[in-house]
């Protein structure tokens, strides 16, 4: 038997399970909109940050409980993404990947902008109803927020895996994303579809920003949780929400580890950048990730 | 000299490739040249120079970037890493071991190209929104390991002061002086550019970024001008961070972040892909953006606003403003400034008298 500190990578393993099932939820939200329309959303973080801004918003501005505070962040952001797919997405259909990147990249600078001018600089808070005294649990120590955000986002994960795989409008949706042109022939609206898309991965980003706001608190920072959501794509394959979880939750405990054991040894900051070495492997031995489609290339 | 053409006159693969085919052409260059060793060091203010020598500098990254991207059709979200990784060497260079400035920046242009290949290697198997999320890892890798090896950053806030540099014994420090030296090198990058874009390498660029595979089968090695795109690519990003190293006086990582990558990109994408011309035009518009917004608003904002908010408005207002000029340029016109500018030549040239 090694005489490795157990407790600790206890701790370390059931705190990365936690947060990287709810960098899932983020992710999910880039998945919706990749598996349908191909477009990649480098603004998912601000995604996030903004409905953050909304839910805490309604909370401190208007007074209201924090559920309604959440529904108005959730409905705020489906009409938001709706929008944005009329007004955005759609005249760059059909163009060069950089041109959905660059307008994406352009989307989280407006999104930072407006969210600091509307709703101030400073740091706010989401009160969500969780109480601060760590669940123990065995030799674990949890923070309930955390948990929270975990119970929420594998709930959703699972709603939205029951979706796709049984639903008249999930079926649909992914025959959209197999194929915009069979999926045209046989009756499908594809432009529905794909603002359906948008407006799905907006809910997602409201629940992550409400969760992750409760977490972290509300500031420009809260967009960097965005950052994350790129390994743990590239880990799970871009178009599979399995793969969403399973990059999540191993992203999340990679971080945790490293951030447990190599921090010490080398002044810190690996969590930020080990998930990022751990995606260029990926890159270079099976670009495609773990459940995601290899795509072959015609002439 | 000022005449209008009937039509296009060419006999000769020379005439077609010629970098200046008109004598108008000739003429306007020379204005310009003027117009920049003259006018422009005579008459502007130290204030106004200091933002041509920004001008100049982000010429020289953004003309590095669209050979990559514009040209070869790789996008790269890691361009800040590279520019960093040329900051870092020279700097090191110029503290540890006294190399003068003719040495220091290709020296560290040649680091970045090194460091540029290794990123290029992916380049390989992958390509699209695959590649540019592999460079933006590039971006966070290379700023950690440069933040936590003392042995590069310095120590000390990862930052190194660097010597102005000395032309023939005169110390470059004023903005005047600095402005005829990065004049050199943005001149410099223009012209190399231009020329290489009109040679084998250059057309095999545009090959592979039109259609890859295509490109490969009229036997086009696409790895090996990838990694070409990639090395010269990153080779004026090296140089970039070294002027903009020796510009402020200090070698920072935090001055080549993922906004400095991002806002590169913007310039390509603004002034239009695949254009020389273009991406001056946007690193000139990107560059002066910030301060046209503050000055307006310090201004004129005073009628509307008070200074208070003014002050909180202008940072939230450029960044509003960047982002969406980006996505207004990429609706309403994808081939950017540079296509409204050969719009308008091309009106004038046969004005008044067009068919």
């Amino acid at each position: 038997m090694l005489d490795l500190p157990w407790r600790f990578i206890a701790i370390l393993l059931a705190n990365g399970l936690l947060v990287g099932s709810m960098y899932a939820l983020v992710a999910l939200g880039f998945v919706l909109i990749y598996k349908a329309t191909d477009a990649i959303n480098f603004a998912q973080g601000e995604f996030v940050m903004f409905a953050g801004f909304l839910a805490a918003g309604a909370t401190h501005l208007a007074g209201f409980p924090w559920w309604i505070s959440a529904l108005l962040a959730v409905l705020g952001m489906v009409v938001f993404a709706f929008g944005l797919e009329r007004v955005v997405l759609r005249p760059l259909l059909g163009r060069p990947i950089i041109a959905v990147i660059m307008a994406t990249l352009g989307l989280g600078f407006v999104l930072r902008g407006v969210a600091t001018l509307a709703f101030g600089g400073g740091t706010q808070t989401i009160p969500l109803p969780v109480g601060d005294e760590p669940v123990l649990l065995g030799p674990l120590i949890l923070p309930p927020i955390q948990l929270v955000g975990a119970g929420v986002s594998l709930a959703f994960l699972c709603g939205f895996g029951w979706f796709f795989l049984k639903s008249r409008i999930g079926v649909a949706m992914r025959a959209v994303a197999d194929s915009q042109q069979v999926a045209m022939a046989m009756g499908i609206n594809v432009r529905r579809y794909f603002a359906l898309a948008w407006a799905l991965a907006g809910v997602v980003s409201a629940l992550g920003g409400v969760l992750w706001g409760a977490m972290l608190g509300v500031d420009n920072q809260l967009a960097l949780v965005g950052l994350k959501v790129f390994p743990v794509m590239i880990l799970g394959g871009l178009d599979s929400i399995l793969g969403a979880v399973v990059g999540g939750l191993i992203v999340g405990v990679v971080e945790s580890l490293s951030a447990g054991f190599l921090d010490p040894l080398v002044g810190g900051g690996t969590k930020d950048f080990i998930p990022y070495l751990l995606m260029i492997a990926v890159l270079m031995v099976r670009p495609e990730g773990i459940f995601g489609r290899r795509r072959i290339e015609r002439v | 000299m000022f005449h209008s053409e009937t039509g296009v006159f060419k006999t000769s693969y020379a005439a077609d490739m010629a970098l200046l085919p008109l004598p108008v052409a000739r003429w306007a260059v020379l204005g310009i040249a003027l117009f920049f060793l003259f006018v422009v060091p005579l008459v502007f203010s130290a204030y106004l120079l200091t933002l041509v020598n920004l001008v100049l500098i982000a010429v020289v990254g953004a003309i590095g970037l669209d050979i990559l991207t514009g040209y070869t059709g790789q996008i790269s979200i890691g361009h800040g890493g590279f520019m960093s990784v040329g900051a870092y060497t020279a700097a090191n260079l110029i503290v540890r071991l006294g190399v003068p400035f003719w040495l220091a920046i290709p020296a560290g242009g040649l680091m970045a190209a090194l460091i540029g290949i290794i990123v290029g290697i992916p380049s390989l198997r992958i390509k699209g929104i695959y590649l540019a999320i592999a460079t933006l890892a590039s971006q966070f890798i290379i700023a950690w390991t440069i933040n936590h090896v003392t042995w590069i950053s310095g120590g000390i806030e990862a930052s190194i002061q660097v010597p102005p540099p000395s032309v023939f014994g005169w110390k470059l420090q004023t903005p005047e002086q600095l402005y005829f030296f990065l004049l050199f090198f943005a001149v410099l990058a223009i012209v190399a550019t231009l020329n290489l874009m009109r040679s084998r390498i250059g057309r095999a660029f545009i090959a592979i970024r039109d259609q890859d595979i295509a490109a490969e089968i009229i036997g086009i090695n696409i790895f090996r001008y990838k990694l070409y795109a990639f090395a010269i690519s990153s080779f004026y990003a090296g140089v970039t961070g070294v002027l903009y190293t020796y510009y402020l006086g200090i070698a920072n990582y935090e001055q080549f972040g993922i906004d400095v990558s991002i806002n590169y990109l913007a310039m390509i994408i603004i002034g239009g892909l695949g254009s020389v011309l273009g991406a001056v035009f946007g690193a000139a518009f990107i560059t002066i953006l910030p301060e046209a917004t503050r000055l307006f608003l310090t201004h004129f904002g005073g009628v509307l606003f008070s200074q208070d908010t003014i002050r909180t408005l202008v940072p939230n207002l450029t960044l509003i403003l960047f982002g969406g000029l980006i996505i207004f340029f990429l609706i309403v016109e994808p081939e950017g400034l540079n296509r409204l500018w050969r719009n308008i030549r091309n009106y004038f040239r046969l004005w008044p008298f067009s068919y």
